[in-house]
Formats: structure tokens, C-alpha cells, sequence
């Protein structure tokens, strides 16, 4: 049953081949089996999940099945999930309960999906290895000795071991595009605001997006239809009709064009990657698409303007972390001052301090001109670039991530090459576009991913280029031998 | 523009963090090397351009001014580290 995507298990529960219970049972006891090597979940909420997974089955039976009935689902630890522990990758949450569950969380909930537990994650989103993670590092079950990326690299390990079927995951600046590339799945970043950041932990507000993770682009699709949304209680959340997901997959797409911008593919770019990407995008053009060279100049700033955005929204949102309301709180404090610092300290790691301190320096007074308001000024540059692109083309495509997965510990003591395994994807966040990541082959057995960049709200047309290319090639179906996933 | 253990403690204190001195020179480093990366904004031409704060220039909507949560402080207090007749507890800062 674990070799099925979601597609087929809605098809199989439909059937009664099997029931909700035997499938939730099936991952329940994967999980249990191959997850101490993988380290891919923080928390499992076995017996949740099986009340959850009966209660589908009444459904089923009643013919009142809703999208995701019976569909076994991991979330990520960010999303706040009332009476379960929500640690996001962090020692500060440890010991945090929700009080509250996350709009994403209810949404696929009252749509019967079975929630299997919480994936393991960087700090608060904070990295792209899953090794700035409070509960250690997570394994890509490509190669247990290499990150799966991150920071949604519990979420994108466990379906690559196909430990679940389907994951929810946060996308700040390619957590979960550049995961999902380095484990062989499929993973969408939806439009800002498309998605209800409403219970879901945020890291940088203006940047943060909630989206689907699976096997394949159709299962995304069933995925998102669920997902998305306008929620009152989230004022960023927009206020658009959700587009028929599932039915755009059926789209024809002749004529599509594709635009390539050379910035993705610098002279500076592993050949092997790029040639991944290129051959992904021949397979397109056999499909009838064309394509078309396009350029997007400021691009080559959106690292380092994500750099002082990120943090300094980040500073902003984490000094709600003050020991007083829940949380950490260090042993006797002296005064509150003293409580401030030492619960903030010994809660947070290192990672997420620098970050912090990244952006309180950048927002400090006679900085914040020199960085915070160029940094918004550059961010509008590269918005308007991709807008010029979005005039002449459909979609834009490139590799997802400048590598494949890397051995754990090799850039750990270095931040600013770790943050260049987001170089392709963090442009997308600052412009606020959706974007999804697919596998496209491989390099010395690991897997590679390109990026489909669409316009604003065309989350459906991505999902119809992305399934078209994995109806016609077999990439996304390829296994890791761990866990006997194949 | 780099930074030294000074303004580190000076930073750290505004954001509430106590660095540790012996960390503080490895970590004013590491500061320096993300805030090297960042100074590549300065090549950039931005006269005239107007700062981005939200990629879509969507405004904050407005709702009706009514109750529309519920008051969920005991749930509130039972996760916090302490508390004491409906109120977040703290060491005594007035004396």
C-alpha cells in the first residue's frame, strides 16, 4: 500500500480494497520500523490518528467521504495542533501544547484526512539541511550519511521512504521546494496568501506560505483543493476564489510557453544539474510546449535581500518567545530582564540566534535605510522583473537547487553556503509567486528537482504542466531502496 | 559596515539574548560573513524605487468591530511556565 501515491489510495478506500484503519495501521507500523533511522517525525499521534482513521471509515461507508477520507497525512511541526505538542524544531516549544489547531490542520481534517503525526524540521524553518533541528538531524532515505534538505525535511524524507503519503510543509525561501528536490517528491509553494498562515508558527510573516508535498503533482493538486482558502482570521490571507485544482491537471498544454531566464543557469552551474533541468524541459517541449529565453537581472540580489527581510521580520516575530506566556522559562530567574534573556537563550539554538541578531542589527537605528529599506526596495526590483517575464510567458522553469543532497555536518559551520542552496528558490518568496518543485532524474543515485515558477494564482496551471511532464516520464515514481519503499 | 563583540552584546541585548564572551568573537564572525554577503545590496540601483512590503501591494482588510473569538484564557494559563489568579506570573519587578 505504501508504493500507492494518494491518488490511488482515495481510489482504493473507495473500492473497500482496503479500509482507512489497515492503511493508517500500514504507515503507523512503517513509521515505527524505519523511523529511528530516518528521524523524520518529532511526534506520532498513533492512536489519533487511528480514532480518526475509524471515523473515515464510518464515513466511507456512509457514502459521505470529503476529499482526503481516510488519507493518512503528516504535518509539519510549525502548524499548531490543539493537544498535541508543537515543538517547530525547537527546545523553546518542547513543551508547548496548542491550545489552538491551524487552519491548514482543521481544513484537511474536516476533509477526513488521518493526521499520522508532526514531521521533524530546521529550528522555527530556520535552514536547508534539517540540522538546525532541536531533536537532531533527519536522514535522506536516498543515503542515510546526507541532509534531505529543509527546513520541511522531515516532511519531505518521510515520503520519500514512503513512511507517508502525503506531507504538509512551509515554504519561506524553498523549504519546501528544495526538499522535496534532494527526496525525489513533488512539493508546491502556493501564491502569498493563498494558503491561511493562521496557526501556523511564523518565521518571516510577508514571506511564509503553507503547501501540499506528495509523490506526484495530481496528488498536490488534491492536496491544495483542501488547503486553500480565504480565512478571516488571517489578515494576509486573500480573499480569491480557490481555482478548480484537480480539474486544471486534465489541461492541454500545446502552446504553453515555457521561459527559461539564463540567471538559472549561471556558468558557475554543476553541468549535470542543468542538463536534469534542460532534459525536463525537451520532455515539455515534446508535449507541445515552447520555449523562450528570458532574463531576470535583480535576481542575482535575492539572496542576500532575503537575508535582511527574513531575519528582520524574524527578530520581530520571536520576541513573542519571552518565557512569560508558554514555552521555555529558564530556572530562577533573577528579575525579568534575567527571564528575557535566559529562557530566550537556553531555548533557542544557534541558528535561529544569529538570525535574530541578523535582524535586530539590520532594524537598528541609523541601519535600518542601509538595509531593511534597500533591501524592500530591491525586493520590488525583483518582483517587477518576474512580472516583465509573466508579460511573454506562461511558466518559468530551472533546477530547483544548485546541488544534490550533501553529507550532514559539510556546511553546517558555514552559514552563508547553506544559504546558497536556496539561490534558486528564494527569488519566488520575495515575489510572492507559487511555485513547484518535480523530479527530474538523477546524479550518482540522488535526486535532482526543477522549478516551475507560474504567475500569481496559476498554482492550477503549474500542477497541469508538472502532471503532464509525470504522465509522460516516470522520475516521480522512482524509490530509495531504504525501508523497502520501492 | 562590520561588527565587533561590542556591538554584538549591544545587538544581543536589544533582541534579549546573553552571548556568552567566549562565543562572542566566533559569532561577530559568522555575523560578519552573512553581513558581507548582504552589503552585494549596495551594487543595486534602487534611486526612485519605492520599498515592497507586500509582494501582491494588498492592503490590510478591515472587519466589523465585534467578538468573533472565543476567551480561551484558562487554556491560555494552563501552558504557561506560571501563573496565578488568571495571571501570567513574573518575578517582581516593582519593588
Amino acid at each position: 500500500m505504501h508504493t500507492k501515491t494518494l491518488t490511488e489510495l482515495k481510489a482504493g478506500l473507495a473500492n473497500r480494497d482496503f479500509s482507512s484503519r489497515e492503511l493508517t495501521e500500514h504507515f503507523l507500523a512503517r513509521i515505527q520500523q524505519y523511523d529511528g533511522d530516518l528521524n523524520s517525525f518529532v511526534t506520532v499521534t498513533d492512536t489519533q490518528a487511528l480514532a480518526q482513521a475509524d471515523a473515515a471509515d464510518a464515513a466511507i461507508a456512509a457514502g459521505k467521504a470529503g476529499l482526503l477520507t481516510g488519507l493518512p497525512i503528516a504535518h509539519k511541526d510549525i502548524f499548531c495542533t490543539e493537544g498535541v505538542r508543537t515543538s517547530c524544531g525547537s527546545k523553546m516549544l518542547d513543551n508547548f501544547i496548542a491550545p489552538y489547531t491551524a487552519t491548514v490542520v482543521e481544513k484537511m481534517a474536516a476533509e477526513g484526512a488521518v493526521m499520522l503525526g508532526k514531521t521533524n524540521m530546521d529550528e522555527f524553518a530556520m535552514g536547508s539541511s534539517n540540522e538546525t533541528s532541536y531533536y537532531g538531524p533527519v536522514k535522506n532515505p536516498w543515503d542515510l550519511e546526507r541532509v534531505p534538505g529543509g527546513s520541511s525535511g522531515g516532511a519531505a524524507a518521510c515520503l520519500g521512504a514512503r513512511l507517508a503519503p502525503g506531507a504538509t510543509g512551509t515554504d519561506t525561501g524553498g523549504s519546501i521546494r528544495q526538499p522535496a528536490a534532494l527526496n525525489n517528491i513533488t512539493g508546491l509553494k502556493p501564491t502569498y496568501g493563498r494558503v491561511s498562515r493562521w496557526g501556523m508558527i511564523a518565521f518571516a510573516s510577508s514571506l511564509d506560505q503553507a503547501g501540499p508535498m506528495a509523490q506526484s503533482a495530481e496528488d498536490c493538486a488534491l492536496m491544495l483543493q483542501a488547503m486553500a482558502g480565504h480565512d478571516h482570521r488571517d489578515s494576509t490571507s486573500l480573499n480569491e476564489k480557490v481555482g478548480d485544482y484537480l480539474g486544471a491537471l486534465k489541461d492541454d498544454i500545446s502552446g504553453l510557453t515555457i521561459g527559461i531566464p539564463e540567471e538559472f543557469f549561471p556558468d558557475t552551474l554543476d553541468g549535470a544539474i542543468a542538463d536534469n533541468s534542460r532534459d525536463a524541459i525537451r520532455e515539455l517541449e515534446k508535449l507541445g510546449a515552447k520555449v523562450v529565453s528570458v532574463s531576470l537581472p535583480s535576481i542575482k540580489l535575492s539572496v542576500p535581500a532575503y537575508y535582511v527581510i527574513a531575519p528582520a521580520e524574524a527578530s520581530a516575530n520571536l520576541s513573542r518567545f519571552d518565557g512569560v506566556r508558554f514555552g521555555h522559562r529558564c530556572d530562577d530567574p533573577q528579575d525579568l530582564e534575567d527571564l528575557y534573556k535566559r529562557s530566550r537563550s537556553e531555548g533557542f539554538g544557534d541558528e535561529v540566534k544569529r538570525r535574530i541578531l541578523v535582524g535586530a542589527y539590520a532594524l537598528s537605528a541609523g541601519y535600518y535605510d542601509a538595509y531593511y529599506r534597500r533591501a524592500q526596495q530591491v525586493r520590488r526590483l525583483i518582483r517587477d522583473d518576474f512580472a516583465r517575464a509573466f508579460e511573454k510567458v506562461d511558466v518559468l522553469m530551472g533546477p530547483t537547487a544548485p546541488e544534490t543532497a550533501f553529507k550532514l555536518g559539510a556546511k553546517k559551520d558555514d552559514p552563508v553556503s547553506m544559504y546558497m542552496a536556496d539561490v534558486f528558490t528564494i527569488g519566488v518568496n520575495l515575489a510572492g509567486l507559487p511555485a513547484l518543485s518535480m523530479p527530474t532524474g538523477f546524479i550518482n543515485g540522488l535526486p535532482t528537482g526543477t522549478q516551475i515558477i507560474g504567475n500569481y494564482f496559476r498554482e492550477g496551471q503549474i500542477l497541469n504542466v508538472a502532471h503532464k511532464y509525470q504522465q509522460a516520464t516516470d522520475w516521480h515514481k522512482q524509490a530509495p531502496a531504504f525501508g523497502g519503499a520501492q | 559596515m562590520a561588527i565587533d563583540s561590542k556591538v554584538v552584546a549591544q545587538v544581543a541585548h536589544l533582541a534579549r539574548l546573553k552571548v556568552d564572551p567566549q562565543d562572542s568573537d566566533a559569532l561577530s564572525n559568522r555575523l560578519n560573513d552573512i553581513l558581507a554577503m548582504v552589503d552585494q545590496l549596495q551594487q543595486a540601483d534602487v534611486d526612485g524605487v519605492a520599498p515592497l512590503a507586500h509582494p501582491l501591494d494588498v492592503t490590510q482588510p478591515l472587519r466589523d468591530d465585534v467578538v468573533t473569538e472565543p476567551n480561551i484564557r484558562d487554556k491560555a494559563l494552563e501552558i504557561a511556565p506560571a501563573a496565578e489568579d488568571g495571571c501570567f506570573l513574573v518575578p517582581r519587578v516593582i519593588e
